[in-house]
């Protein structure tokens, strides 16, 4: 491509925190590798659809302030996750459907009025090099491209010949309270009989600290019947580690592979898209369901 | 398999094996990986072997899983000398001095222990391409620094409880650097990226 061409996509804001996501690179923890990936996969997935891209497209991911973009060609987009004002050259256009942008135009993805991390596809994808088969940025081993930053130049790969588009679809805003499953083990039986009883009922906040790699919260510390230091272990998605604190993290996409601290429960993955649109403050219900019976 | 293993479970679709120690770990990993690839384990998307531990994800049916991984013959690694993979180190570290006085020994005596000790990859985690190395005997454990560094650069080589380990890559840290090595750990571009899986067996190599 030469020089003087305008970028396909260049970042005018990139806001708070936007990365390029798509759906990960499982099955590499075994070196060390997060999976990493779009925290809220149905949003992704819907955003893909919308604007006829396969399932695995990269797209953005924003976090709380969205993001501007200037199209240097004429592309559809498509926005959902945290809803959001969308305008482009400052028209107001549609959140959870396709929209036009012209070449030229300014796509303005506002500010979340629900939940924390909106969802910007583009028809052909976000089309920065793949590491390990995967576009997403792991902010946690440092893989994939970097976050966003203003002035950056984003390619986008061919839009698919025949795909046809989604329509608009119905799309649940987050609720008021973070309702959050919790399957016991591997380490539950490392803490006082009376931890499952506080997780179950503690007035539990999610915490400002909270990041890609997990969801941290506020409320009583668990405590722990075993001080001895737990041998290194294989970390899942949706673990609930507990630091030395006490207070439980939920582990979200870009988590360690493997860690020291107990895991009292896990959070089964389909409820981990409503734990990474709850914003700091958000009331967090743990409740404990049956683990699988192993013998 | 030996007699004390528990099947734990990790949420509604993994579970985490524990066995006696590092060796049997590593063994149960090369047999996970040797049925997977078999096609015996459908739908396992990932086996990550740890310290004493080997968590499999992806298992559709988790209490026949445990039951059947109960009754599995599961043979040790076998040591293959010849496959080792050779890291060249220059023996420079900050802590060599410390850890020869852990050792209760001299600086030439830490070099000639761990280059003529056959290591293994036991497991990889805290940065991708990261191998927590065994092989050096239980009474050689030292502790983590007490103030970890900010920065320790890449290719450092340094030793941490019973492992030993290769920073793959600059970042902060607690272990004890030996040394530094040229050999490239990790290297997304690369098939495969990482230099060091579980199971490989690694020789340490003094160089100027």
């Amino acid at each position: 491509m030469s020089a003087a061409r305008p970028a396909e996509l260049r970042v005018v804001r990139a806001g708070p925190l936007t990365t390029v996501q798509d759906l990960g690179r499982p099955g590499h923890a075994h070196l060390g590798v997060p999976r990493s990936g779009a925290l809220d996969p149905p949003a992704f997935l819907l955003a893909n659809r919308l604007v006829g891209n396969a399932a695995g497209a990269a797209a953005l991911e924003t976090t709380v302030g969205g993001c501007a973009l200037r199209a240097g060609r004429p592309v559809v987009v498509a926005v959902t996750g945290a809803p959001c004002p969308v305008r482009v050259d400052g028209r107001p256009a549609a959140w959870g459907a396709p929209v036009r942008v012209p070449a030229g135009a300014l796509l303005d993805v506002g500010a979340a009025t629900l939940g924390l991390r909106s969802y910007v596809a583009v028809a052909g994808g976000v089309a920065v090099d793949p590491v390990l088969g995967s576009r997403s940025t792991d902010l946690l081993s440092g893989l994939g491209p970097r976050p966003l930053a203003d002035g950056d130049a984003l390619p986008v790969g061919p839009a698919q010949n025949g795909s046809r588009a989604a329509d608009p679809q119905p799309y649940p805003a987050p609720g008021g309270e973070l309702v959050l499953p919790v399957v016991p083990g591997p380490r539950d039986d490392w803490f006082t009989p009376d931890a499952p009883h506080t997780l179950a009922t503690g007035d539990w906040r999610v915490s400002p600290a909270s990041n890609r790699i997990g969801l941290r919260t506020l409320g009583p510390a668990l405590t722990r019947a075993r001080t001895d230091e737990l041998p290194s272990e294989g970390m899942v998605l949706g673990a609930i580690q507990v630091p030395p604190d006490g207070r439980p993290v939920v582990f979200l996409a870009d988590h360690p592979t493997t860690g020291g601290y107990p895991v009292i429960g896990v959070v089964p993955e389909t409820s981990l898209p409503a734990a990474a649109q709850s914003p700091p403050g958000t009331r967090i219900r743990f409740v404990p369901v049956r683990a699988p019976v192993l013998g | 398999m030996s007699p004390a293993i528990r099947v734990l479970p990790a949420g509604l679709s993994s579970v985490l094996v524990e066995v006696a120690d590092a060796d049997q770990a590593v063994a149960l990993h090369a047999e996970l990986v040797r049925r997977r690839a078999a096609g015996e384990l459908p739908g396992v998307t990932e086996i990550v072997p740890a310290a004493r531990t080997v968590l499999v994800s992806g298992v559709a049916d988790p209490r026949s899983f445990a039951a059947a991984v109960d009754r599995w013959e599961v043979p040790a690694v076998p040591g293959r000398p010849g496959a080792a993979v050779e890291l060249p180190v220059r023996f420079d570290g900050p802590d060599l001095a410390d850890v020869a006085a852990l050792w209760r020994t001299t600086d030439s005596e830490v070099v000639r222990i761990v280059t003529t000790t056959p290591m293994q990859v036991a497991f990889c985690g805290f940065a991708p391409g990261f191998g927590y190395l065994t092989g050096l005997p239980p009474e050689l454990r030292v502790p983590r620094r007490a103030t970890p560094r900010t920065g320790v650069p890449a290719g450092s080589v340094g030793l941490a409880g019973p492992y030993a380990g290769v920073y793959p890559r600059a970042s902060p840290g607690g272990w004890q650097i030996l040394g530094t090595t040229d050999a490239p750990l990790w290297d997304a571009g690369r098939d495969p990226a990482a230099l060091l899986a579980p199971g490989t067996a690694v020789r340490f190599v003094a160089v100027r």
